[in-house]
């Protein structure tokens, strides 16, 4: 059997390696085969994004080679694909290459999407890519005090990310000793402070503690050099404007009109492309109305490993995706907490401790552990 | 009527209903309908109350068989 695996992040490369192991002796007789292609040689660790942009983590640091997370007998193509043929089991990637496949995983990811909304890229520090990041961090450097607005938009990966950055910033403005002279105000898409009710139930005291304003209910629309506009007919003033934009899925998976904004429709469960028995969708490109989140994309690849190790053995998938999700919330002040919940079972978070704060910060080196699947 | 888009938001937690039809309701035109399907009972309240916010309209809400119906047209 061919499998191809299309993305060499969390999703893919968690997948990969996963299914590398189950299949070792098919793999090694050379009765199957792993193809991985991706758009680069290095594999980013996305949440390290969070630390660069408040001065707490190196570039650097946020890497490894691709080929050193995956097993030996996994074939790896720098190799970006530009057309999906899905009814004749072939992608054409960027050198023109051709692909066969007899099954495939699309684990593309998704990206912040700030062209959306007028004047966000001119205006906003963003985080969501490394020279964002790195560029977040200088203006913060220069920054003396003033209002910092934190915007949202709908949907992003991470989500546990908005309230994170926020508390993050109090940290760091706390640390340059200019607290005093900072009004933050943090705006939320919906009714609530984050999507979790319990997490917001939490985190609008926390912000009352810390007098951090909030407003709720605030989509973007527009945003000029020093005022941002929600749909909803609020206007707030700003000095900066911290901001996660709306995301998409890749524009490959546009183009070639796999799905709408580039998510691809997708079976709760199954995780087969909704249509196909031999395509797959794994982590941020999937339309599964739950958290875009590395561990999202690391319980989805466990479970279609396992199934396509099965399938390929006795023609059975027998594992269902429960829709686990399992996110850390860095809640400022050395302290953490984490939510986890999957389609049967709402989280219930506990107060946020020290011993939490500390075991994130172990999993931003431990990751690579979990990436290569020994975790 | 035939392409009135379903938003199934039954049993998530999170992005949630609501998030989901910011998320749809960027996707649609004006004058198409979307249906949310939500297990989250305050869904009923928050889903209306946006779309007031916005300025679109709730045509319909109702709670079948534990799952909540709410139908929104998109009307800028
Ligand atoms: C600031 C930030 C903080 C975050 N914090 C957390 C956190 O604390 N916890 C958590 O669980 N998640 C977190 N996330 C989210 C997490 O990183 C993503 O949800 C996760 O990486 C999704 O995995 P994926 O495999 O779907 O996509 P990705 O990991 O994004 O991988 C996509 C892969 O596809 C490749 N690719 C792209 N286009 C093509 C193409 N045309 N052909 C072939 N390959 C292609 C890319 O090179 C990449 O290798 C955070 C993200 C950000 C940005």
């Amino acid at each position: 059997m061919k499998v191809l695996v299309i993305g060499g992040g969390m999703g893919g490369t968690i997948f990969a390696n996963n299914l590398a192991r189950r299949m070792r002796k098919e793999l090694k007789a050379g009765k199957s085969s792993i193809t991985m292609l991706s758009a680069s040689d290095q594999h980013m660790y996305q949440p390290g994004l969070l630390y660069v942009a408040v001065g707490k983590m190196q570039p650097s640091e946020m890497y490894r080679d691709q080929t050193s997370l995956l097993e030996p007998s996994i074939r790896f193509e720098v190799d970006p694909v530009t057309t999906f043929d899905l009814d004749n089991n072939y992608v054409i990637a960027k050198s023109g290459a051709r692909y066969d496949y007899d099954m495939i995983v699309i684990a593309t990811g998704s990206r912040a999407h700030a062209e959306s909304i007028p004047g966000l890229n001119e205006h906003a520090l963003q985080f969501y890519t490394e020279p964002d990041a790195v560029a977040m961090y200088k203006q913060l450097e220069k920054f003396e005090g003033g209002k910092v607005v934190v915007a949202v938009g709908v949907p992003h990966k991470c989500p546990m990310a908005p309230l994170e950055i926020t508390f993050m910033l109090v940290d760091y403005f706390k640390q340059r000793g200019i607290w005093e002279k900072v009004d933050l105000h943090y705006t939320y898409p919906i009714g609530r402070v984050h999507s979790l009710e319990p997490v917001a139930k939490w985190a609008a005291p926390e912000f009352e503690r810390l007098g951090i304003q909030y407003e709720t209910f605030f989509n973007m629309k527009e945003v000029t050099q020093n005022t941002i506009i929600s749909e909803e007919g609020s206007e707030q003033a700003f000095d900066l404007l911290v901001t996660i934009p709306a995301h998409k899925g890749m524009q490959v998976i546009e183009d070639n009109g796999l799905g709408v904004s580039g998510f691809i429709a997708t079976d709760r469960q199954r995780l087969n492309m909704e249509g196909r028995d031999n395509v797959f969708v794994l982590g941020d490109t999937t339309n599964i109305p739950i958290s875009k989140a590395g561990s999202t994309a690391h319980y989805e690849a466990e479970v279609l490993a396992e199934n396509i190790a099965a399938l390929a053995e006795s023609g059975i998938a027998p594992r269902n995706y429960d829709g686990k999700v399992f996110c850390f919330i860095e809640t400022g002040e050395g302290k953490a907490s984490y939510a986890m919940f999957d389609y049967q079972n709402p989280p219930d978070p506990k107060a946020p401790t020290a011993g939490v704060h500390w075991f994130k910060t172990a999993y931003n080196k431990m990751y690579w552990a979990s990436a290569r699947g020994l975790l | 009527m035939s392409d009135r888009k379903i938003v199934d938001a039954k049993n998530t937690f999170c992005p949630g209903p609501l998030m989901e039809l910011i998320a749809s309701m960027k996707q649609a035109e004006v004058g198409d309908e979307l249906e949310v399907l939500s297990t989250d009972e305050g869904s009923a309240n928050d889903i209306p109350e946006w779309i007031k916010k916005v300025g679109h309209q709730v045509l319909d809400s109702f709670d079948e068989n534990g799952v909540w119906h709410v139908i929104v047209r998109k009307e800028k």
